[in-house]
């Protein structure tokens, strides 16, 4: 089963607009929650109300600085979960076939009946999208919410994924991205969205939506007729209020 | 990466272990009957020792049999499946030694072979990780052989080969520290393409202030001058030490403390071999992408 | 599931996650008060989701509101009713019954209300009941009532209330469907946080432009398009040049001001008439503009009147002019141009122009119409709305400056001189706003022993009259609110009472009774001497604070301080009200209010808060809690929601009164309460499409509003760019009038509250010996203090970092892991340190609240946040710095007592690295 299936049917991910995230982390705590009573071992915490509270979460977001060479420096907030990518590393080096990636849609699972706990997947993932659970002793990782996207118990609009459904920027985004037809498909095209990491060649199936340009400086000339005085003074901006008044 | 003490010690003590038993399979030294039992007890304690050690580090011991499943993908399988093999086979072969009195040749070769692949596969689970790229290249299945052939040899008592092997293994060993000190900078993989927002991009915050599993296995730093007193201390026990007295001396006893200076060098490399490892998530996380970080 | 591993097997089958049953309720992990829909698995909270169908958040839900389960279930709940049993702040408690409990509170204030109701100080926090813990208030007599409002937005609704009608804050929005532009001052989170961030994403996926100016740039101002780094502070003078370069091209909305606003009124010019500065009114009492076709003075509502704004009415040889030129005259000095002003600002003048020729342009070449025909209260009739695609938000980055009215005052003048308030894409209010400022109550500080107040405590003051002061002059409340020192302090001032009543300054008070409000902590200026001023002791050895109530759901810091603690229920237990006659949940296009129910049962001898009020009010015999026998009135709060009624039909919950059907007005229905959990736990009308803009002016708008009972009567009122309260109390320094200010407060008057926005420096640190802003921001996975006691939440802010911008990082040549300390006029603290560039050069700030005092919040004593974490708290105090007369003033807002957090001046020097953040104090000894 760690053998990657040659083909998936459908490529179900998630599309993240970094022009949109605003790093609320909703989407992260979301994820907790509804994974800690889904599929699954329970999402362990260690330690919660002492000196050092750690557990396991699918998804954190990050925050990096960008700093161009002009204009002033950017802050971009980064949410981070399983890319449930192609060529997924994680799943061919799984020693017992608890990892997986499903060939009709796409998503990467971890089977935690069968996992052993070796650790050796979240080694073989580039982003950091696996998290052992210290309690549970098996790999956790996002699951696409794969309880809730093909759910017949909860309402239609409701199977999505729970970090998207609860994104209020809206900066989280699920679909088909096998399917160029797709609004997902469409809206990486229309913005550029881009891999992480290409060079590791696990060709993920989630994209990125980049920031789009911040700070330009427009073109004063275009600007400047806009703010061409009508009166330096008091006395000349009256003129000016009786000719326009005129006017109305 | 973490250096997990499990895995230190797994790899260590299965790797001289197996190297002992490929030195027994090929038939050197010759050892049957009494003698031979000591030398295949000491070599499977050595292996098994390791292979049980390896367990400790498992979130779910009690499932390691599905480890032999998935052999066609996993190197991890692989080796589990290899090194089942290669002590079934140098067990038969140990028993018709001690038992038999004569160890055949061609089960020994069998054996030996396996023996090596064993080797060979645990040094690829590393080897494979393309995310951690001072694992990610030549030097380290070749250098994980040549430990294992060089400790086997020295507990086989052939000062010859061992002395070749010791010479050939500590040159590779500062092959691969030189090229594992370049391999993070020179790998495609930087912070710009992890996150694809500008080359200018630094990490700003964590994303939990909390620790998390990630950071404890795959974010360990280890100080740059720590770390290379700690190679000199490898180098030294490892390679020099048990080269001199194989050069000086080469009583009994004096190979007895070879053997000993050279394992305790072989554990603290293979700590340094995970403690010095940067894993490229290690990137998100804000870690410079120097090899070696300053203290 | 099990599986053959030795085969390439088909994937194991995926349960299907299923829940018991599910029950609607409303958030409470912070003020937005979102829906959510509470999943629940053999008895227990097992998943907490957004509400699709609620009007605040349609569905999402903050990383907070997510992690309300943990809330629920965090070990720092308080189990039962506390009487201290050893000295005060020693954590020696015993624990009593609700009886005893009452019983004492009972002993306690019973006393009080027969001879001073006075010395009973009750103050709320982040309380979401007001309008009912208010009338509590004002029916046991006392005149000191309030809530938070006074050290967190009161400078945003009253610039807002007394300029337009209504505010930022959580009471108006955007028109994120039609905007093109959107500025953003000083907002890290704001009470409206998922509407905002909903917004923000319409904006985004439309490609429309975010503006930001923040000294920091993170959340939201992190995807601005624009960023604007400001120096705190000085927001009004970046406005007021806007404003500058708008006017000398012209680029304003002379049609809206001219029907909208009192630019085209008079202005008294008579240097003689203790009435200067007034607006001219004639004998009806209506504002005077001059007619364009006569030349004649007329009343600004006259049919079909054109107002004329560039002439001038001359009387008795003194000529009058609309206050539009007076506005012209003011901002066309150079004093505002980009030039003068970049520097302090901090922004370039290029960009200043930049930014004012993108919004003109904005604003009148997006320019467009909605096909909606409207009539307005004049009369006329339209045929479309026209609308400007410019919109703005503000929020404390503002506010909590001591110039943060004037501030404010500055960003509603530049939204009106654009046209872009209540416009299609401007800036709308959420119903029941807006009202005139003439249609707020006023403040009321009649005190008669035996008695209610003479009406409610907070309200807007129009002039000296309304003022609350004794006979002699004095301030008459606690918090010294509406007197001379902030006239027009219309939420109070919570962060003077500790240390008012402590001095026995304007006089002594017996009972403090709080409720939802970490005073000894976070919330207070001042910490270390706060903590101090509740244990100090007179001669005698009795505390100077003699009683202290305490009602808290956690163990917070101030639980410590408490005599008698009154254990609040968490709120998935108990009935709440959101209602329209408090701060409600409504939108610009929907009228709604909400409740909360017990949706599990709480599990431990403790109370909803106002259940326990409604106790206490029936024990105390209060008017309005008991009828002519004196027997309750309510069982419990559930039921004074359903029956109480304010005026005739009016009662907290609008829905489904009467039968069922009726909403806004109609008689107490025993099943309303039943009708909110059915629907979902609120109630929505929407606003009819014709009455969705031009709401202070439009007909439609007006009449539906009396329908709703936001008010009685229609009540169309003009924008005031000229702010007459203001000038009243300016001719009152002047001399004028009879009450007259204290002289040492006359020149401060005169400056302070001029009748058109003006920007002063908010502080007055010395700039080399402090010259960097100390700023905190809401974390938008936190809430204030909560958050901490939330295992998911503390693993994202568990510490706090000092963010330092690279010039000073360099200068002081700090490096990763670095401490340093941070020094005020008012004292130092040592914390770690962070390099961040995306911040004003002159600015460091940290995250708010995540320190934490030891023995806190049911955390370990070792915990990150009682350790590592800190408060920029320690730094602010709540008096000024002596001036030369010697006086301390209260760092607050001249106008209305707003707390002046962010007027914080520090300096910094590098520090040893340490193991905890310096000051560190003992552990607080809370409950067991
Ligand atoms: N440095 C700095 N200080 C600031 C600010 C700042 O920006 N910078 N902001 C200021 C502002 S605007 C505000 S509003 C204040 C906020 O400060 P506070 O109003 O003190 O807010 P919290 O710290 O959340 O404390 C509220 C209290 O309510 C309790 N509580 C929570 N839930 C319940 C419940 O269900 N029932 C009851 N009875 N109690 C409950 C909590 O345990 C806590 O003790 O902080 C102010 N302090
Ligand atoms: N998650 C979360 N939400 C909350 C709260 C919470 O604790 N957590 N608290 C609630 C409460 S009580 C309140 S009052 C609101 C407050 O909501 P906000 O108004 O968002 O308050 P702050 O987080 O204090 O953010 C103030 C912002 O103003 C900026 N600022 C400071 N000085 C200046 C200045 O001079 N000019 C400009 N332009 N910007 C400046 C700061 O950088 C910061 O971004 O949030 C409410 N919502
Ligand atoms: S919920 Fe949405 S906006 Fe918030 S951090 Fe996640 S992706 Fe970003
Ligand atoms: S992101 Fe990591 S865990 Fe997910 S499929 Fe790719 S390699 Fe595997
Ligand atoms: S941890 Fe589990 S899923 Fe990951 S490689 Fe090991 S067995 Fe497979
Ligand atoms: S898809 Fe589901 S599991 Fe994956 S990050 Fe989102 S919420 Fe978590
Ligand atoms: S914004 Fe978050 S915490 Fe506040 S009410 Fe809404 S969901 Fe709850
Ligand atoms: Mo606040």
């Amino acid at each position: 089963m760690t053998a990657l299936p040659s083909h998936t049917e459908k490529k179900l991910g998630l599309v993240i607009d970094l022009d949109t995230c605003v790093g609320c982390h909703a989407c992260v705590v979301a994820c907790k929650g509804w994974n800690d009573q889904a599929y699954g071992a329970p999402l362990s915490d260690q330690d919660p109300y002492g000196a050092d509270p750690t557990g396991s979460f699918l998804n954190r977001v990050h925050s990096y600085e960008v700093t161009p060479a002009s204009g002033p420096a950017q802050l971009v907030h980064f949410p981070k979960s399983c890319l449930h990518c192609e060529d997924a590393p994680c799943v061919t080096v799984c020693p017992t076939g608890a990892s997986y990636k499903r060939a009709e849609d796409g998503i990467v699972l971890v089977n935690e009946d069968a996992c052993i706990g070796c650790g050796l997947c979240a080694w073989a993932c580039p982003y950091g999208a696996r998290e052992m659970d210290a309690a549970a002793g098996v790999m956790k990782k996002c699951t696409l919410c794969v309880d809730r996207i093909y759910n017949e118990a909860l309402p239609e609009e409701d199977r999505q994924p729970a970090c998207v459904r609860t994104c209020p920027a809206g900066a989280r985004h699920f679909g088909d991205l096998g399917d160029p037809d797709s609004e997902v498909s469409q809206l990486v095209a229309a913005r550029g969205g881009v891999d992480l990491m290409p060079e590791q060649g696990t060709k993920p199936v989630n994209k990125y939506l980049p920031p789009r340009p911040r700070d330009e400086v427009p073109e004063f000339d275009v600007l400047a007729p806009y703010l061409e005085p009508v009166a330096t003074e008091p006395q000349g901006f009256l003129g000016w209020l009786d000719r326009t008044l005129d006017r109305i | 990466m973490h250096p997990a003490r499990s895995v230190i010690l797994f790899t260590s003590l299965s790797g001289i272990g197996f190297g002992f038993l490929i030195w027994l399979g090929l038939g050197i030294p010759k050892a049957v009957g009494g003698v031979g039992a000591v030398y295949y007890a000491l070599a499977f304690a050595l292996t098994v020792g390791g292979l049980i050690a390896s367990t400790f580090h498992l979130g779910n011991p009690q499932r390691a049999w599905r480890a032999f499943s998935q052999w066609r993908t996993s190197w991890l399988s692989r080796e589990a499946v290899l090194a089942v093999l290669a002590l079934a086979i140098m067990a038969l072969h140990g028993a018709a030694a001690v038992l038999l009195g004569y160890q055949p040749a061609f089960l020994g070769l069998l054996g030996a072979a396996l023996c090596l692949a064993t080797v060979l596969a645990t040094a690829m689970i590393y080897t494979q990780l393309k995310t951690v790229p001072r694992w990610n290249q030549p030097s380290t299945p070749i250098l994980f052989a040549l430990l294992s052939l060089a400790g086997g040899a020295l507990l086989a008592g052939r000062m010859d080969p061992a002395l070749w092997l010791l010479i050939a293994a500590g040159a590779v060993q500062l092959w691969a520290w030189l090229q594992g000190d370049k391999a993070f900078a020179e790998n495609a993989t930087t912070l710009a393409t992890a996150t694809r927002i500008g080359e200018e991009v630094r990490a700003f915050e964590p994303p939990h202030t909390g620790g998390n599993y990630l950071m404890r296995e795959m974010v360990f730093q280890v100080g740059r001058k720590h770390a290379l007193k700690l190679r000199a201390i490898a180098f030294a026990l490892m390679i020099a030490l048990p080269v001199l007295i194989i050069l000086v001396n080469d009583k009994h006893l004096m190979v007895g403390i070879a053997v000993l200076l050279h394992f305790a060098g072989v554990l603290v490399a293979r700590w340094l071999f995970f403690a010095e490892a940067e894993h490229v998530v290690g990137l998100y996380y804000g870690r410079a992408q120097t090899p070696l970080s300053s203290e | 599931m099990e599986i053959d591993p030795m085969k390439d097997s088909v994937a194991p089958d995926i349960p299907t996650p299923r829940f018991d049953e599910m029950r609607q309720t409303t958030c409470y992990m912070c003020a937005c008060r979102c829906g959510i829909n509470v999943h629940l698995k053999d008895g227990k909270v097992a998943y907490i989701e957004g509400n699709r169908a609620h009007p605040v958040n349609k569905g999402v839900l903050c990383a907070k509101g997510s992690a309300g389960i943990k809330q629920h279930t965090a070990p720092s709940r308080l189990r039962a009713p506390m009487k201290r049993v050893g000295p005060r702040g020693s954590g020696q408690f015993e624990e009593i019954t609700w009886d005893e409990a009452l019983q004492l509170a009972v002993d306690w204030l019973a006393p009080l209300r027969e001879t001073a109701p006075e010395k009973l100080a009750f103050f709320t926090g982040r309380d979401q009941s007001q309008s009912f813990t208010s009338f509590f208030a004002q029916n046991f007599g006392t005149p000191n009532y309030a809530a938070h409002g006074g050290f967190c937005s009161v400078n945003m609704a009253a610039a807002g209330i007394y300029t337009m009608g209504g505010a930022f804050w959580e009471f108006g929005a955007p028109d994120w469907e039609h905007t093109r532009m959107f500025l953003l001052f000083g907002v890290a989170e704001d009470h409206d946080s998922n509407p905002i961030k909903i917004g923000l994403g319409k904006l985004k996926a439309r490609g429309a432009k975010v503006v930001g100016i923040n000294p920091i740039r993170t959340g939201y101002n992190a995807i601005a398009d624009d960023w604007y780094g400001i120096t705190p502070g000085t927001d009004g003078l970046l406005i007021l040049s806007l404003i500058h370069c708008l006017l000398r091209a012209g680029r304003i909305d002379l049609d809206y001001l001219a029907a909208f606003t009192n630019a085209p009124v008079l202005v008294n010019e008579d240097p003689a008439s203790p009435e200067k500065g007034l607006l001219l009114r004639d004998e009806a009492d209506k504002l005077l503009i001059l007619d364009r076709a006569t030349g004649k003075p007329v009343p600004f509502d006259t049919q079909g009147v054109q107002p004329d704004l560039a002439g001038s009415y001359r009387r008795a040889g003194v000529s009058h002019r609309p206050v539009i030129q007076h506005i012209a005259e003011k901002y066309l000095s150079d004093d505002y141009a980009p030039e003068a002003v970049a520097d302090r600002c901090g922004i370039p003048a290029a960009r200043i122009r930049t930014l004012a020729a993108e919004l003109a342009r904005t604003a009148f070449d997006e320019a467009f119409e909605l096909d909606i025909p409207w009539t307005d209260f004049r009369g006329n009739k339209h045929q479309t709305m026209q609308g400007r695609p410019v919109s703005m938000h503000a929020m404390r980055g503002i506010s909590a400056h001591a110039n943060g009215f004037q501030t404010a005052r500055a960003l509603h003048l530049l939204q009106i001189l654009l046209g872009t308030v209540e416009v299609p894409g401007g800036f709308r209010f959420k119903p029941p706003y807006p009202k005139p400022p003439e249609a707020h109550p006023k403040p009321h500080c009649k005190v008669t022993p035996g008695a209610p107040l003479d009406g409610p405590h907070l309200g807007f003051v129009h002039g000296p009259d309304d003022l609350c002061l004794t006979p002699e002059g004095a301030p008459a409340r606690i918090d010294k609110a509406f007197s001379w020192d902030n006239p027009m302090s219309a939420h109070g001032l919570m962060h003077m009472v500790i240390s008012n009543a402590h001095a026995g300054d304007p006089y002594k008070i017996d009972t403090l009774f709080m409720y939802m409000a970490n005073m000894a902590w976070n919330s207070s200026m001042n910490t270390a001497e706060t903590m101090a001023m509740l244990t100090d002791t007179d001669e005698t050895g009795a505390y100077k604070i003699p009683r202290i109530i305490y009602a808290d759901a956690y163990k917070s810091e101030m639980v410590a301080y408490a005599d008698l603690i009154l254990p609040d229920t968490t709120y998935l237990e108990r009935y709440d009200c959101i209602s329209l006659l408090d701060r409600p949940i409504c939108e610009p296009d929907a009228v709604a209010d909400a409740i909360r129910w017990p949706v599990v049962e709480p599990d431990r001898d403790v109370r909803g808060f106002q259940s326990v009020l409604v106790d206490l009010g029936a024990r105390l015999g209060l008017p309005g809690f008991v009828d002519a026998e004196g027997a309750p009135l309510y069982a419990d709060y559930a039921d004074y929601m359903v029956k109480h009624e304010r005026r005739p039909g009016v009662g907290p919950l609008a829905g489904f009164r009467d039968t069922g059907e009726a909403a806004g007005r109609g008689a107490p229905n025993p099943d309303q309460i039943q009708r909110y959990i059915d629907n979902g736990g609120f109630w929505e009308a929407e606003v009819p499409k014709e009455a969705r803009y031009y709401k202070p002016w439009n007909t439609a708008y007006q009449d539906w509003a009396v329908e709703m009972a936001f008010y009685d009567a229609p009540q169309p009122y003009i924008f005031n760019l000229w702010s007459e309260p203001l000038r009243r109390f300016q001719l009152a320094a002047e001399g004028h009038g009879e009450r007259q200010p204290p002289d040492h407060l006359r020149a401060q008057i005169r400056e302070k509250l001029s009748p058109l926005p003006i920007w002063y420096e908010s502080t007055d640190a010395r700039a080399n010996e402090f010259p960097l802003h100390a700023l905190t921001q809401r974390p938008m996975a936190m809430y204030h203090s909560w958050g901490s006691q939330n295992a998911w939440l503390r693993q994202i802010h568990g510490v706090n970092p000092l963010y330092v911008p690279s010039a000073v990082w360099e200068e002081h040549g700090f490096s990763d892991g670095d401490w340093a300390t941070l020094i005020s006029r008012h004292g130092e603290i040592t914390i770690p340190v962070a390099l961040m560039a995306a911040l004003n050069p002159k600015t460091v700030w940290t995250w708010n609240a995540i320190g934490k005092r030891k023995g806190a919040w049911g955390l370990d004593a070792d915990a990150p946040e009682a350790t590592r974490g800190f408060l920029l708290n320690h730094l602010i105090s709540e008096l000024l710095p002596a001036r030369a007369d010697g006086m301390r003033w209260s760092n607050s807002d001249p106008v209305t007592g707003q707390a002046a957090w962010f007027d914080l001046r520090v300096n910094i020097a590098k520090a040893p690295a340490r193991a905890e953040a310096a000051p560190s104090f003992p552990p607080v000894h809370g409950p067991a």
